[in-house]
């Protein structure tokens, strides 16, 4: 009898637990970012400036006005183009050194591939950019991009090559390029040191049964290497495409007007700002959000579909 | 996955125990030693990209302006520390530190607060709606922030939040709490058992049992995640750049940095600029070459899982 009393007791204090751990959580991330998410979807169907209180419902007229909005078209056409090619280098650069600090070194007695010595010293600094704010280094790029006094122009003067001193971010056909290779710059050390842990946990008796086998190192990375490592190629993947589809700072601080000579920097986080604290377009600024969003999913399950193999335990 | 970080960031590497011996001569001895000089010069040309940029904003910085022009990669001809007194106090940098510190002290204290105490419900009790509630908290992570921005704006707004640093607090907490619930609640997770289970037979509370025994459990996985969030609280520019515009005394560090940036272009300080740039560069990466290993590991936790 007691016993029960005492359980029903601790299950009645147990709920009470719960709710208040709870409550405040919840009604934070509920308020700051369930709600603004839901009401941008309900947004997106209006006339809303922003400015004023008053809007009325459109329908799909935003979505409309999307689909023939020649700027829209360029921003998605850059965020595709990023999605694209940010990932593919990014991921590969940080394969490649991962890759040469873990199996590149010079062999010692009984193992068959090594370390390159150094390898931590070498980590230490490819993350360096990782813990600067991304404000910094957008900064710092736009300053080396200076097409008279930059770090960039004023390096090839010195190694003679005067002639070819691009305008860089001025160039609209350069421009873009700049941008992705400072995303690059700064995310390749994360990818260095994440696939670098992964390897480090392969066992090394994998490498030697290839090496005795005949394989090269090369051909080491492609069969036993990259396999093993595949769940957390496709996670870096993810990551590296919801880098890739924002790109919002380094548009905003680093590029000309922002958003490039003939909009060849814009992309869609940018254009949403413009959109809805320039222009008074807030309506407009959250079917952009919306379009966002889609192309977000879509990417999200084109990786998970590509990406699905056999899990390999070892 | 808290677990797995830990092997593999922590034991030691049996090619660093061991002793350097020169191969013996043959094939794979060479071809290894041909790889060795081409790993090392690659990694090191990489380190080179890396570290000359960050390099040349140093030396700007105590360059005049004219030589920042003249001779961007030549050593300044004297050390001139007049930018960063210009940077520090007429620029505001001193001011955007202060205010970066206060918000990211309240926002990173609640958020590890609130989160391990969201992720250890879930994590540890039964009820109903548990799922939902830790799906609602973890799907955050993958909704692109900037969708949320145009509403949050007027959310604010309302609340007479916007421009306040309760409400820059309340929404990077609020940011913050998917990843932290996703990844605290998977170290609690693994846990035992038992030790909760004793505090609650000898008669401690459930509150008690969380602050004084879990959480000191749990202080691996707490720190992961605390460097994790400072690091993104302390970097953050899209949320203040949206909801922080109000007063130019009250810009957190990077959007006052931009502010400065194009405050000092525009007079042509570019060493002052300079300055404010190394000044906001340098602690965090003191504190990353001291710490590295922690920070690495804490900002690679989320995706070894």
């Amino acid at each position: 009898m007691k016993k029960i009393g005492v359980g029903s007791h601790m299950q009645h204090g147990k709920y009470r637990f719960i709710a208040g751990f709870l409550v405040l959580p919840l009604t934070i991330y509920g308020v700051f970012l369930v709600s603004p998410f839901v009401q941008a979807i309900y947004y997106s169907f209006t006339d809303w400036t922003g400015l004023s209180p008053d809007f009325s419902m459109v329908g799909f007229k935003n979505y409309q006005r999307l689909w023939n909005d020649d700027v829209f078209w360029k921003a998605v056409g850059h965020n595709v183009l990023l999605l694209l090619v940010l990932p593919l280098i990014t991921l590969g650069l940080g394969l490649f050194f991962a890759f040469m600090l873990n199996v590149g070194g010079r062999r010692r007695k009984n193992a068959a591939v090594a370390g390159v010595r150094g390898s931590g010293a070498y980590k230490i600094v490819y993350f360096f950019p990782q813990v600067l704010s991304i404000a910094i280094v957008a900064l710092l790029f736009q300053f080396a991009y200076n097409p008279n006094s930059g770090a960039i122009n004023s390096f090839l003067s010195g190694i003679g090559l005067d002639s070819v001193r691009p305008d860089w971010l001025g160039d609209p056909g350069l421009a873009l390029w700049c941008v992705m290779a400072v995303m690059v710059w700064s995310n390749v050390g994360f990818y260095v040191v994440l696939f670098s842990a992964g390897m480090s946990s392969i066992p090394r008796d994998f490498y030697e049964a290839a090496l005795l086998d005949g394989a090269n190192r090369f051909q080491t990375f492609f069969r036993i290497t990259l396999p093993l490592l595949w769940d957390t190629v496709q996670t870096g993947w993810v990551y590296m495409g919801i880098m890739a589809l924002d790109g919002f700072a380094v548009v905003q601080i680093m590029t000309v007007g922002p958003g490039g000579p003939d909009y060849s920097t814009e992309v869609l986080s940018y254009y949403l700002y413009t959109k809805a604290f320039r222009d008074g377009q807030a309506g407009y600024a959250t079917a952009l959000g919306v379009a966002l969003l889609i192309v977000t999913l879509v990417f999200a399950g084109i990786v998970m579909k590509l990406g699905r193999r056999e899990r390999l335990e070892f | 996955m808290a677990l797995r970080t830990e092997r593999t960031e922590g034991s030691p590497r049996p090619e660093a125990a061991a002793p350097v011996v020169d191969s013996p001569q043959g094939r794979i001895g060479s071809e290894g030693r041909v790889l060795n000089v081409f790993s090392h010069g690659v990694l090191a040309l990489w380190g080179l990209m890396v570290t000359l940029p960050l390099l040349w904003a140093v030396l700007s910085a105590f360059k005049s302006d004219r030589e920042i022009f003249t001779s961007p990669w030549a050593l300044p001809s004297a050390l001139h520390f007049d930018a960063w007194g210009r940077a520090w106090s007429q620029a505001h940098m001193s001011r955007y530190f202060l205010n970066s510190v206060v918000v990211v002290a309240g926002s990173l204290t609640g958020t590890m607060l609130l989160g391990a105490m969201a992720a250890y419900v879930l994590a540890r009790f039964t009820f109903p709606g548990n799922r939902f509630i830790y799906f609602l908290f973890v799907g955050g992570m993958s909704f692109p922030v900037i969708l949320a921005l145009v509403p949050l704006f007027f959310v604010m707004k309302n609340m007479q939040l916007l421009d306040t640093y309760p409400g820059l607090i309340l929404v990077y907490i609020a940011y913050s709490l998917p990843f932290t619930i996703f990844f605290l609640s998977g170290f609690f997770r693994t846990l035992p058992t038992s030790v909760a289970e004793a505090a609650l037979i000898d008669g401690a509370s459930h509150t008690r049992t969380f602050f004084q025994v879990m959480l000191p459990m749990a202080k691996p996985g707490l720190i992961s995640v605390g460097i994790f969030n400072f690091l993104g609280q302390w970097n953050q520019y899209l949320l203040p750049t949206v909801l922080n515009v109000g007063d130019e005394d009250k810009k957190l560090l990077p959007q006052g940095l931009v502010a400065l940036a194009v405050s000092q272009g525009y007079k042509g300080d570019w060493s002052g600029l300079f300055a404010g740039l190394v000044m906001a560069m340098l602690p965090v990466l003191a504190a990353y070459v001291v710490f590295q290993r922690q920070v690495q590991a804490g900002l690679t936790a989320g995706a070894l899982k």
